[in-house]
């Protein structure tokens, strides 16, 4: 009985979890990016769908699901079908260990893991099987380049992800989601104990937690794919690579996967670096949505700013740049801390 | 009771794929299949309370090592998708033998005493883990480093003579 | 602890079945008007020529061969990490040397070319 009992609140956590994600993470996030980009191009982006273009994606989505259905000729049609299954769940899976915030004397997370934050690493090593079956079933040669470019890029930036990771768990000394933002808890004005600005630590700890924040995000970005780490994906390259051949509701998945992807990076940067749901005055969870916006806003802005990197020098900068970095950084943490 | 059947799912996820995986033709669907069987060798980690074996398994097998395995078998001609002839002409000899070692290895499982550690679970898993890591088997965990960079300076060796 | 778990696989079944319900609804409004020309593989408008496969370059196997035994490094620290202020400086002396034998294998698989791209 009491399994079973379980076994329905994660069942309800989950549909919960995946609305939010579809509303507000596509809806609301595509939305969002297709405005903030026009603004930042002297545009005005989506206007006629809704008051102020609101409705745009729901208009989109409607028109995506009355899509042809169409596999290519001698692809693989299981596979075909399987990769953005994949990358929809790993995306989800993502979200299990991020916390909102408290309510009704409970923290708000749809399970606090011990190994959150190992579990969610091994997430984002899920979507690059995603990729790889997806940019292979194709049966297309710039399919397939652009899934293999595509895997390369992604993991190569898993390990300064991880090691960026690393930085909190030192400082926290758990893997728990939960238990990082529970030592930035207090502090001057609630922002103080934030661990970009330190942590429970004195100030000069900010030379290991700032760069660790900025490899965070930098990571964050090359996994998702985002410009200016978009080149397997971009227009003028090959074709739009790994989704090449990927039509309709199936590339509404694809993409829906790497936003939710996205937006769970945001939130994890905002609860471990930027205290989670902690700050003065506003409800927790009111601080957390804005923080994760706010981040998102971040990856937007850095969209629209930078230049694409070609890809021998974004696996130059992951590989020759970010990964002594990370180890330094770790070097640096432990010495500071012991 | 509940836990047995958690146990039989597992197992068939773990071992249905395996079977596809060195009876198919196609190189890549056998690839494919590796990726529910760590899954399903993950969750069998969890049974036994191992959590953070479970989750480097996810991570470092479904993760890292299928996408090697993936990689290697698209840069090569199976990546074509062509079928690979599975059995030659000593079928029945192969049977015998693998027959036999199954014999052998279940009449081994079912009369060797299993001891049953009477030891209890540590909070947590991960700073037990590390504990050991850092006090009793140091010596385990700094040869293991040197093990590692043995064998990225073997792979780059063997792989970069083809250039 | 299991519990934890069961809300993974919890979430993993209503993600697959939540995801493919679009890919249901699709099935069922989408129009079906098919002709050969519509699986034709995309080759910027030409016909398309050869087989999907050539023979790529080594390196894409590379860059996997180095990630898998970063990543391997990368668990080896996890343990570490969470562990290590309650150990003292021993246990920070050990993971240096740790970090230094896996940072000589980088170096050299930076000197031997093997994270170029070209």
């Amino acid at each position: 009985m009491f399994w079973f009992l379980e076994i329905l609140k994660a069942t309800l956590a989950a549909i919960a979890v995946f609305t939010f994600l579809a509303v507000v993470g596509a809806m609301l996030g595509v939305y969002l990016e297709r405005k903030i980009s026009g603004w930042m191009q002297s545009r005005l982006g989506p206007k006629h769908v809704g008051p102020q273009g609101l409705l745009q994606t729901v208009a989109d989505t409607v028109k995506l699901l009355q899509k042809e259905n169409i596999i290519p000729a001698n692809a693989d049609a299981l596979t075909f079908n399987i990769a953005p299954l994949m990358a929809v769940v790993a995306g989800l899976l993502a979200w299990v260990i991020i916390p909102f915030g408290p309510a009704f004397g409970r923290i708000v997370v749809a399970r606090d893991i011990n190994i959150g934050l190992l579990f969610f690493i091994a997430m984002g090593s899920l979507i690059v099987i995603a990729v790889l079956l997806g940019g292979w079933s194709s049966n297309n040669k710039y399919s397939l380049l652009g899934g293999f470019r595509s895997a390369s890029q992604m993991i190569s930036y898993e390990i300064p992800l991880a090691l960026a990771v690393m930085v909190p768990i030192m400082m926290a000394g758990t893997l728990s989601t939960v238990g990082i933002v529970g030592i930035q808890q207090g502090g001057f004005l609630g922002v103080g104990n934030w661990l970009i600005f330190g942590g429970p630590f004195p100030w000069w700890m900010t030379i290991v937690t700032v760069p660790a924040f900025v490899m965070f995000l930098t990571a964050a970005m090359a996994e998702v794919n985002r410009v200016p780490f978009d080149l397997p994906e971009a227009e003028s390259e090959l074709v739009a690579g790994y989704f090449s051949e990927y039509t309709g509701m199936r590339f509404a998945l694809f993409q829906l996967g790497e936003y939710a992807e996205s937006f769970a990076m945001a939130g994890l940067a905002a609860v471990l670096f930027l205290g989670g749901w902690h700050g003065p005055g506003l409800p927790g969870i009111v601080w957390f949505v804005l923080k994760l916006f706010a981040l998102v806003f971040v990856l937007m802005w850095v969209r629209w700013t930078y230049p694409r990197l070609r890809l021998d020098q974004l696996l130059n900068l992951s590989w020759k740049g970010l990964v002594p970095l990370g180890f330094v950084l770790v070097l640096v943490t432990g010495w500071l801390l012991v | 009771m509940g836990e047995l059947a958690v146990f039989i799912v597992l197992a068939v996820l773990t071992l249905v794929p395996a079977a596809v995986v060195v009876t198919t033709g196609n190189l890549v669907r056998a690839a494919m299949s590796l990726i529910p069987s760590f899954l399903g060798v993950t969750g069998l980690f969890v049974l036994l309370q191992a959590e953070f074996v479970a989750g480097i398994q996810i991570l470092i097998y479904a993760g890292a090592i299928a996408v090697l395995i993936l990689f290697v078998i698209m840069l090569t001609q199976g990546g074509t998708g062509l079928s690979i002839r599975q059995v030659n002409e000593q079928r029945l000899v192969g049977l015998l033998v693998a027959g036999g070692l199954a014999v052998a290895l279940g009449v081994m499982l079912v009369r060797t005493p299993w001891p049953r550690s009477a030891g209890t679970l540590p909070a947590s898993n991960v700073a037990a883990v590390g504990n050991a890591f850092l006090t009793d088997f140091i010596l385990a965990f700094e040869i293991s480093s040197l093990v590692l960079l043995a064998s990225l300076v073997g792979a780059l060796v063997i792989a970069r003579r083809e250039q | 602890m299991l519990l934890d778990w069961l809300y993974v696989a919890v979430f993993a079944v209503v993600g697959i079945v939540m995801a493919a319900l679009p890919l249901a609804l699709v099935w069922l409004l989408a129009p079906r008007a098919d002709y050969p020309q519509k699986h034709l593989t995309y080759e910027s408008g030409a016909v398309p020529f050869g087989q999907a496969w050539a023979q790529f370059n080594v390196r894409y196997y590379l860059f996997a061969l180095v990630f898998v035994l970063f990543e391997v490094e990368v668990i080896y620290l996890f343990p570490w990490a969470v562990i290590f202020r309650k150990l003292g400086a021993f246990a920070f002396v050990e993971a240096v040397l740790f970090i230094i034998i896996l940072g000589m294998g980088l170096i050299y698989a930076w000197r031997k070319g093997a994270l170029e791209w070209v």
